[in-house]
């Protein structure tokens, strides 16, 4: 059996950033993907980073992989395994079950840092398992990495900024908008890119919903009602707009199965997208082997990602004796950063959500 | 379904032309694309079958994390074709329920 002292799961920017503390503390590190390359949703972040150049301000977030990789590459104490999913965690004798499509490995870890993610969230209608019924992200990949049109007619769900930003990609690409559904009373995200949809003609139907996707094998229709102040649909409200694609920009929730395996505390957190490990101001769950970084932890962006991966990746590298240099000063920075990140008017949800999901006391 | 050309902002990478079939038909696609993205440029969006109740499925999260878009590849079932890159002459099949593994 493999042995190391650190495995950290996920190589998105969490994941990244984690992996490059615990390299440089010393630790033997192993950073495991399913995906054949590094970057994680890295890889679809065309637009420069803001915020402060610890975090890579002004660089490209596609850039960020290859940089962080540069320097893992040059450390002798870290493995890096691609195209390898991390199947299962044994709490009792930590051990992480690996398989790369040929082999089943195995794998002791003092420290497993669960940098896994978020997934897109589903959204409860008739017919909801058609195909044409796309997360976001899907028809973002499909159109922006792979260059293929998702589909000509698009019904968009949900206002917040990543419906309202697909949305405008999609007619960038000369994909149809039929319309955009939001449930709530009114527009979620940005008024800005609200505006742009607005110029380009697509109605924005504020107390909407879906309520079932027509067709037989593929989507030829979404049926959409009106809503009241409970969220029940209005008898009578229901009428049929021809789509192909009806893409659910509902949000993200966090991938946590392998917490779940690992026995951590769990809390559900609808600020920070449903289920999340209950963690102190370290990143470390209840299971003291293991610790969450990134979106794995509550859904916020790249950013935060990268700072709360560092943050789990010098805790668990000081949990074993290793040496950090500047330990102290670096956490604190790390967390001021957080701060300064979580001030803005969404960050306000986000903090609520933290504070609720951070163990009483800040520590365990 | 298309591929998208003259976007006003990117570019896409064009990589080498290959040829796989899907269900025993001649498909194009871009080598080392996923699988569902150039079964999707070519009009195909129903992957798979459920196992209980025979319905279609597509590929709903695109990153490797739901499982909506597994399907048969090589032989091998479960493949989940939005994240597996294309290859010259590989044999894409839909996937009727669970799928069994070839095991010599
Ligand atoms: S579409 Fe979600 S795993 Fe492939």
């Amino acid at each position: 059996m493999r042995e190391t002292d650190i495995a950290v799961i996920g190589a998105g920017p969490a994941g990244l950033a984690a992996a490059l503390a615990c390299g440089e503390s010393g630790a033997t590190t192993l950073l495991v993907d399913f995906m054949d390359a590094p970057g994680g949703q890295l890889i679809k972040q065309t637009h420069k980073f803001f915020g402060s150049e610890r975090q890579f301000a002004g660089t490209r977030g596609i850039q960020i992989p290859d940089i962080i990789m540069d320097q893992l590459s040059k450390m002798p104490n870290v493995a890096l395994m691609w195209g390898t999913n991390a199947s299962g965690y044994y709490a009792d004798s930590g051990v992480l079950t690996l398989e790369d499509g040929a082999r089943f490995i195995k794998a002791k870890a003092k420290r497993v840092i669960i940098a896994t993610g978020a997934a897109e969230k589903p959204l409860a209608f008739e017919n909801n398992d058609l195909p044409g019924v796309y997360g976001a992200g899907a028809v973002q990949t499909l159109m922006n990495v792979h260059g293929v049109k998702p589909g000509d007619r698009v019904l968009m769900v949900g206002s917040g900024n990543i419906g309202l930003i697909v949305s405008y990609q999609l007619i960038q690409a000369h994909v149809e908008v039929v319309a955009l559904v939001e449930a709530a009373g009114r527009i979620g995200g940005y008024l800005v890119h609200a505006a742009k949809l607005r110029r380009a003609g697509v109605p924005i139907l504020t107390s909407h919903t879906v309520v079932r996707a027509l067709g037989e094998e593929t989507v030829r229709a979404a049926v959409v009602a009106e809503v009241d102040q409970s969220w029940q649909v209005k008898p009578g409200s229901e009428r049929e707009v021809a789509c192909d694609v009806i893409c659910l920009a509902v949000g993200l929730t966090p991938l946590v199965d392998m917490m779940w395996q690992a026995g951590c505390e769990m809390k559900y957190v609808p600020a920070l997208g449903g289920h999340v490990p209950v963690r102190d101001e370290n990143m470390r769950a209840s299971n003291p082997a293991v610790y969450v970084a990134g979106d794995a932890g509550g859904v916020e962006e790249a950013s935060s990602a990268m700072i709360s991966g560092e943050i789990a990746g010098i805790s668990a590298a000081r949990s074993l004796g290793f040496e950090v240099k500047e330990a102290d000063a670096r956490l604190a920075q790390l967390k001021a950063d957080l701060a300064a990140i979580r001030s803005g008017p969404t960050g306000e949800k986000i903090c609520a959500g933290i504070k609720c999901a951070t163990v009483c006391g800040g520590e365990w | 379904m298309v591929r998208l050309k003259n976007h006003p902002i990117l570019d896409f990478p064009t990589g080498r032309e290959v040829v796989f079939t899907f269900n025993g038909k001649d498909i194009k696609g871009i080598e080392g694309e996923p699988i569902a993205a150039a079964l999707h440029a070519a009009g195909v969006r129903v992957l798979r079958h459920s196992p209980t109740l025979g319905r279609a499925r597509g590929f709903f999260c695109a990153i490797g994390t739901c499982s909506s878009c597994l399907m048969t590849v090589d032989g091998v079932p479960n493949v989940r074709v939005c994240t597996e890159p294309l290859k010259q002459g590989m044999i894409v099949e839909t996937q009727k329920g669970h799928g069994h593994l070839p095991i010599e």
